[in-house]
């Protein structure tokens, strides 16, 4: 057996691999190797990837419905064997909102890292490569939107749009997607002079074409660090949003809605406000311990600083 | 060319360059302005379908609300519409509140000590344990204080700032009766206290009513260490990472060859020579306090710029809501533009470019 894993290790890190999918998989296993030695970046890797399963298996794990309670019987339980977290005010089952609150919490991140991910990399990217007047005025509009409190204008956005998860998504993308074109940026600033991109060049290949096929692969694993750190950001700011009643509305289980809804109670019922804050807490957390792992396997260089 | 001749040449380029940072700085900050208001504007007018209707509701007589429209300038192309917008936001105008019927500005300059003198206390709080132990965990590095910087830093990154508010609550107002219920003064003091400024704490001491000012203390100490924590975090980690780099510094050896102590090397070389980024890094915690105070506020019900903009948000009050923004968001930038040129002021690496 163990000269079978032998094996394949040395093939994963062969000097000389054969194909490309030999060397994408051979750096892909030495990320890996470092990324895994970190401890603190598993359990973040852990929480995210259980977070992933709870969202998936919802309907299954919850013992209880998360939108219909038992009003008679069950109202503002305290933690017990039946109800691990209690019942809010309207006897609903709080492990159960919870469970079913980490679709939308999923729901939201994926959706604002799909909507500003794209946007700054492309904003980025054409700035970056294209340099001149078009840099210029795409870079004053990127710091332009880097200056303004985040927070206060997703305020400003959802008042306007109206309340609702998919308004809050659309205005914390609207204001997180500078940093990104400026790293989408940075990153094509450095490999825009290299002979690859003469060669491609050379070739005839469009701006268009150059862009999107040769640059933005080189931006994308600085990318991917930077949104998995502001994942948590952007839960938070959903949940703050949610806690104002501003993002997810009633009866949606989200996490920051749940918190508002159990402020009335904190005195006496501390779980119903309780619980929700320390999922949000737990899954930051997961985010943050993940984005600083996978910074230190990607890019060495800026480690521990 | 003379000693003389040389300094003046030098003198001369350097006034220059200043004049160019200056008016680039300038322009910089027009453009973010004008980004700002021009954000704004597009909020307010754009997105909803009908301003009109916004202000009156639905159930308004046609001929008033072809008044109103004429009134509020709708009628006009959208760019004389953001001109005329551009000129009352600049001077201030940003209508009247629905809700309070006052001025929009007017209360705003109500509540915003109250905002400005949480976030000051709060950033002197964070600053005062987050510059020590962030040196601290740099010059232990690896160490169990180096740690708990580390874990401070994670959490304040992590927590909801809303529910570790709520939780203080319940720990140190319901359970331990440490601090005052949420509010900024007791009842009991709000019609005898008059304040000048704005600011209880210092008037309250300016006039020597020493009650008054204790009883402010404890309804100010939970949110401002709230905000202090979360100012904290972030400072303490700033601080660690400049730290380290000057640690790694070859003047660093050179002071310990020549045989100084420790502590004077940390705290009066390192340090010194770290405060130029921490300059900036406080303006910029402060700034995000001054965001942060929106939540905070409605949990402490403190009657700052952050609980005006919830309540007029849950009151559809756009003006209000808009008003506020603008505020807030013209402190932020400000603070964000001061602290950047601030850094160019003061570090002399930086006069190069």
């Amino acid at each position: 057996m163990s000269t079978v894993a032998e094996t394949r290790r040395e093939w994963l890190l062969s000097e000389r691999p054969a194909s490309r999918m030999q060397a994408r998989l051979g750096r892909a296993y030495v990320t890996w190797r470092r990324f895994s030695a970190n401890r603190l970046a598993m359990v973040g890797l852990f929480i995210i990837v259980a977070l992933i399963v709870v969202a998936a298996l919802a309907d299954v794990l919850a013992p209880y419905s998360p939108t219909i309670g038992d009003l008679k019987n069950a109202r503002l339980l305290p933690p017990s064997a039946q109800h691990w977290f209690g019942t809010d005010d309207l006897g609903r089952d709080i492990l159960s909102r919870i469970i079913h609150g980490s679709r939308w919490t999923l729901f939201v991140v994926v959706l604002v890292a799909i909507i500003a991910a794209p946007i700054g990399l492309l904003v980025g990217t054409v700035a970056g490569y294209a340099g001149g007047w078009i840099d210029a005025v795409l870079m004053r509009i990127t710091d332009i939107f880097l200056a303004f409190p985040k927070l206060v204008l997703a305020l400003a956005f959802v008042a306007a749009l109206g309340p609702g998860i998919e308004n809050a998504v659309l205005a914390i993308a609207v204001t997180s997607w500078p940093p990104y074109a400026r790293i989408a940026r940075a990153e094509t600033l450095t490999v825009r002079n290299s002979d690859y991109i003469k060669a491609v060049q050379l070739m005839g290949a469009s701006p268009l074409r150059i862009v999107l096929r040769h640059i933005m692969p080189m931006c994308i694993s600085s990318l991917i660090v930077r949104v998995t750190l502001d994942m948590a950001g952007i839960i938070l700011t959903a949940a703050g949003l949610g806690f104002l009643g501003l993002g997810a509305q009633p009866p949606l289980p989200e996490w920051g809605a749940m918190i508002a809804s159990g402020r009335r109670f904190i005195l006496d019922q501390w779980w119903v406000a309780g619980a929700p804050g320390f999922a949000i807490l737990i899954v930051s957390l997961g985010f943050n311990l993940l984005g600083d792992g996978l910074r230190d396997a990607l890019d060495p260089r800026s480690g521990d600083q | 060319m003379s000693v003389a001749e040389l300094e003046a040449t030098a003198r001369r380029r350097r006034a220059v360059t200043i004049g160019a940072s200056i008016g680039r700085f300038l322009i910089i900050a027009a453009t973010t302005y004008l980004g700002l208001l021009a954000v704004t504007f597009f909020i307010g007018r754009v997105i909803p379908i009908d301003p009109v209707l916004a202000v009156l509701g639905d159930r308004a007589p046609s001929n008033v609300v072809e008044r109103v429209r004429r009134e509020m300038g709708l009628d006009l192309p959208l760019i004389q519409q953001f001109y005329i917008y551009l000129k009352s936001a600049l001077s201030g105008d940003f209508g009247t509140s629905v809700l309070t019927t006052n001025p929009v500005m007017t209360d705003i300059r109500r509540v915003f000590p109250a905002t400005i003198e949480l976030a000051t206390l709060g950033t002197i709080i964070g600053s005062i344990m987050g510059i020590p132990l962030g040196v601290l965990a740099a010059v232990k590095r690896g160490s169990l204080i180096d740690q708990i910087v580390r874990i401070i830093g994670l959490v304040g990154y992590s927590v909801p700032i809303f529910w570790l508010g709520l939780l203080g609550l319940v720990l140190f107002y319901a359970q331990l009766q440490w601090v005052a219920y949420p509010g900024r003064i007791d009842i009991v003091f709000e019609y005898t206290f008059s304040p000048i400024t704005g600011f209880y704490l210092l008037d309250a001491a300016w006039q020597g009513q020493w009650d008054v000012f204790w009883d402010l203390l404890r309804h100010i100490i939970l949110p401002a260490s709230l905000l202090g924590y979360f100012s904290l975090a972030y400072i303490s980690r700033m601080t660690r990472s400049f730290m380290l780099n000057e640690l790694s510094q070859e003047y660093i050896v050179a002071a310990r060859a020549k045989g100084l102590s420790e502590t004077r090397i940390i705290w009066g070389h390192a340090l010194r020579n770290a405060a130029v980024p921490m300059v900036t890094v406080i303006a910029l915690s402060y700034a995000g306090l001054l965001e942060g105070s929106v939540l905070t506020e409605t949990v402490f019900s403190w009657p700052g710029i952050g609980l005006y903009i919830t309540n007029s948000l849950q009151n559809a009050d756009m003006n209000a809501v808009l008003g506020g923004t603008i505020v807030i968001g013209s402190v932020f930038i400000g603070i964000n533009l001061l602290s950047d040129l601030l850094y160019r002021m003061l570090d002399p690496r930086t006069k190069d470019e």
